[in-house]
């Protein structure tokens, strides 16, 4: 472990991203409305894709991009000196996906509404008795 | 339910905090994580494809095959919100608003009146009355270019600076999104039409398999550019480099029409007739 960073620090981000990814948690088991409940799904998210960029950080590197230099044949790349690209890759594409999901969620929720007139959870379930009998 | 689910939720979390600590330190260079594949990356991206940004070697020449899933799932999603929301137009039989330009005065056409499109005095407006935005027109034509040149940019230098086709995909839809709250749906889909969004989103997915399905006729494996040597009349390790530049092209051109065909469908409900 790295002398520069002290013990708490060094855990603190994950304690930010339980703290986020629970109160995401929370709104999908308590919210009974469909819309915060997807917005919970969201803060979720943003959570994992958080705690993904956080593991790919090294102490003393730079971004995962490599510096111009006139010969790179003579110049030895260090894996050390450039943070882990892979978590960046992975999250990339996820971030993008994630809005394309939230995107047909959000259609599903305008078919829900137009279906029963309300998103609450126990209204539809009711009213979807109502049509069943 | 409220309680059982915030002692759920405390319990959890508490149990994650107090796991947290088999994770290694934030930053630690000899993270589990950073010990894998990703040295190799690093150290041997350069060499094999020419690329500085590891990045975007990664995503679309290492894991070529698992970023165009993506890009199918992009577009998927796309399809998919047109198959939930888009209902047929009925344009013709609802009520109208027309505003005449010089003067700002509103005209309201019943349903089945009849009424010149191509005149170019008035100009449709939503059935909740808005303001006439000079400003935030004017500022919206003049900048849009601009988000779209940049957003070109992004595509096309995602080998040297942080960029690529996801986020200049996104860029280039956000453009088209806000042409379409500053002005309406309608202007919107006279410069991108649904159609066209469509054509756009499929020829990108297009590409990218195509360009895999070019390197298998070429006697290699799938989405290994540099079986494409040939063809573009470069090296084998610049043409893994090009290879990369033709697929993030397509999941641009993926990206920005699902961006858009989404915003197109939700913002109108499937009608497709007014926006926000």
């Amino acid at each position: 472990m790295n002398a520069s960073v002290s013990m708490p620090i060094a855990y603190a981000n994950y304690w930010v991203f339980v703290i986020l990814m629970m109160i995401g948690l929370y709104a999908i088991i308590a919210k009974k409305n469909l819309a915060k409940r997807v917005i919970g799904l969201n803060i979720l998210q943003t959570a994992v894709i958080l705690f993904f960029i956080s593991i790919g950080s090294k102490q003393q590197a730079t971004i995962p991009i490599i510096e111009h230099v006139h010969d790179i044949s003579r110049v030895a790349i260090e894996a050390r000196d450039y943070i882990n690209p892979l978590p960046h890759v992975l999250m990339l594409t996820a971030i993008v996906v994630a809005v394309a999901t939230f995107g047909v969620s959000m259609a599903l929720i305008i078919k829900i509404y137009a279906r029963y007139g309300t998103l609450e959870e126990d209204e539809i379930i009711e009213l979807s008795r109502d049509i069943e009998t | 339910m409220k309680a059982g689910a915030l002692a759920v939720v405390v319990i959890l979390g508490a149990v994650l905090i107090f796991c947290s600590h088999g994770f290694p330190p934030w930053g630690d260079p000899a993270s589990p994580a950073s010990r894998h594949v990703s040295p190799y990356y690093i150290e041997k991206s350069m060499r094999d494809t020419s690329v500085p940004n590891i990045v975007t070697a990664v995503l679309a020449d290492y894991r070529g095959y698992d970023t165009m899933f993506e890009t199918i799932v992009i577009f998927t999603a796309g399809i998919a919100c047109i198959f939930l929301l888009r209902t047929p137009q009925k344009t013709k039989t609802e009520t109208r608003l027309y505003r005449h330009v010089p003067t700002g005065i509103t005209l309201r056409i019943e349903k089945g009146g009849k009424f010149p499109e191509d005149s170019i005095d008035f100009e449709r407006i939503d059935s909740e009355w808005v303001p006439y935005d000079l400003i935030v027109k004017t500022t919206c034509r003049l900048i849009v270019p601009f988000i779209q040149l940049f957003a070109l940019y992004v595509i096309a230098h995602g080998h040297y600076s942080p960029g690529g086709g996801f986020q200049g995909g996104v860029i280039l839809g956000a453009a088209t999104l806000l042409l379409a709250v500053a002005f309406d749906l309608r202007s919107a889909k006279r410069r991108l039409s649904e159609k066209m969004a469509a054509i756009l989103g499929t020829l990108g997915v297009f590409i990218y398999a195509g360009t895999g399905i070019a390197c298998m006729i070429l006697d290699a494996n799938f989405l290994d550019y540099s079986a494409l040597a040939p063809l573009l009349g470069v090296d084998s390790i610049s043409a893994r480099s090009y290879g990369i530049l033709i697929v993030e092209v397509g999941v641009g051109m993926a990206v920005m029409a699902v961006m858009v065909m989404l915003y197109y469908n939700i913002s109108s409900a499937g009608k497709q007739d007014e926006g926000l």
